[in-house]
């Protein structure tokens, strides 16, 4: 049976990261940013509310602070910073086009949020992509420019697969 | 953050089981840990609500295949979930058409991330008033199988839950799976929150018409220590309910709503007033009655 103390190897974006001195219950987001150098998923409220800090952990898009990193050892982990690598940049172009970044704290985990979400419906409507987002919190745009933006994506990648 | 003051010398051991006889072996260290999803332990870690002292062992059911599956037994009709499946599995199919009302309460937790890690297990053994499963749960009479270091045992949920956030769970007992008939007549959830999504309930009810039984049960969330089974109203409601023509009159769905509000045992929090719950559980029961007795 494995076992996970203080050590343990995360692959993230596909890239192996040998992670040492997890302290007992580290979350995922913690060893993110604070020992594999990856600073695009955010942290704010620390309890799931807020969003920020999402990731996908074997294609399944989760909150990285409520995530336990020796649990997910050996399983796949996607940030942002992957997102854009694998393709997804064009989900970030919308953003901007749309004018849906403002301050921008919450744009990682709804860029996350959203390839999750076009990953499982290529033609959301309105409502599925504002129910889609729902565990993501943006304080500065109202959310309908980010709607507008994948959306955009959506039909974008339905032209051009 | 808290980083650095979180940061500890000692390292807590975190066991990763992929199947039950090695859950069995870890959930027999000393003060086991049990984690599922996550989004309940993991909120009151990171807000140091709760520490993981240094003797503690760490489990990890994510990986234990048996968790993961579900089975339906189709002369039986008793659909048996393992306690890994997360609301995402059971908003979709086949759960929408087998437990549709465990789908509607799944599609009201949390978020998208909070229901991808999330489990009906986690929700049990968590125990909360405002669980979303657990009034679904109670009005289809689940049963909840265990295994612990004594061995295996099948309790009905509503003895397991004995308070707020309080089960009869021992040490190292970890739920394997729940069990009730899959849907046969109608059943529905609603429930009442300050907003439609990322929302603790403030009222819940659940309605389960059981055409094969005869028999209605109402059950109710956020209005009591634990969730409750409104027995007056499901008996009321089961005695006057036409089963061969499928319907029941307006005065009946009135009083059994009463009924409902009546046996409801609210509190003023802070998350809303008694008297605007009972009012809660009187719409919703008024509200779902109205459905089931449409549709068969």
């Amino acid at each position: 049976m494995k076992r996970v103390e203080t050590e343990c190897t995360l692959t993230v974006n596909g890239v192996d990261h040998a992670v040492t001195g997890l302290h007992p219950g580290e979350s995922l987001l913690d060893t993110l940013r604070e020992r594999c150098g990856l600073r695009g998923s955010k942290g704010a409220c620390e309890e799931g509310e807020c969003g920020s800090c999402t990731v996908l952990v074997d294609g399944e898009a989760v909150c990285s602070c409520l995530t336990m990193t020796a649990a997910v050892s050996g399983r796949s982990i996607v940030t942002v910073e992957g997102i854009g690598e694998a393709g997804a940049a064009d989900l970030q172009d919308a953003f901007l086009r749309a004018g849906a970044v403002q301050c921008g704290f919450c744009t990682p985990g709804l860029i996350v949020a959203a390839d999750a979400l076009l990953t499982r419906n290529s033609s959301p409507s309105v409502d599925e992509v504002r129910e889609g987002l729902a565990g993501n919190l943006c304080r500065c745009t109202g959310y309908g420019r980010i709607v507008e933006a994948v959306l955009d994506t959506a039909s974008q990648r339905r032209e051009q697969p | 953050m808290g980083w650095e003051r979180a940061r500890r010398l000692c390292g807590v051991p975190v066991l990763i089981p992929e199947n039950l006889a090695e859950l069995r072996e870890a959930a027999g260290s000393h003060d086991p840990v049990l984690l599922a999803g996550g989004t309940d332990l993991m909120v009151a870690l990171n807000h140091r609500s709760r520490r993981i002292e240094s003797s503690s062992t760490v489990v990890s059911l994510a990986q234990v295949s048996e968790l993961r599956t579900w089975s339906h037994d189709s002369t039986s009709g008793e659909l048996t979930i393992g306690s890994g499946i997360t609301w995402s599995q059971l908003e979709r199919v086949p759960f929408d058409t087998l437990a549709p009302a465990l789908a509607q309460a799944a599609r009201t937790v949390g978020s998208p991330q909070i229901r991808n890690a999330g489990t009906i297990g986690g929700n049990i053994a968590t125990a909360s008033p405002a669980g979303d499963g657990l009034p679904v749960l109670l009005a289809l009479d689940a049963m909840v199988d265990t295994v612990g270091v004594d061995g295996e045992r099948s309790t009905p949920l509503s003895a397991l839950l004995t308070g707020p956030k309080r089960t009869s769970l021992v040490g190292g007992e970890v739920i394997v799976a729940v069990r009730f008939n899959a849907n046969d007549g109608w059943q529905g959830y609603a429930k009442i929150g300050v907003r439609n999504a990322m929302v603790i309930s403030v009222a819940g009810v659940a309605l389960v018409l059981d055409r094969a039984a005869r028999r209605a049960r109402i059950a109710l969330g956020s209005v009591g220590p634990t969730v409750l089974l409104a027995g007056e109203a499901s008996e009321f409601l089961t005695s006057e309910f036409d089963w061969d023509t499928w319907t029941c009159s307006e005065a009946t769905i009135a009083t059994v709503a009463e009924m409902a509000a009546e046996e409801s045992r609210p509190i003023d929090d802070h998350r809303s007033t008694a008297e605007y719950r009972r009012h809660g559980v009187r719409v919703l029961t008024s509200r779902l009655l109205k459905r089931g007795r449409e549709r068969r």
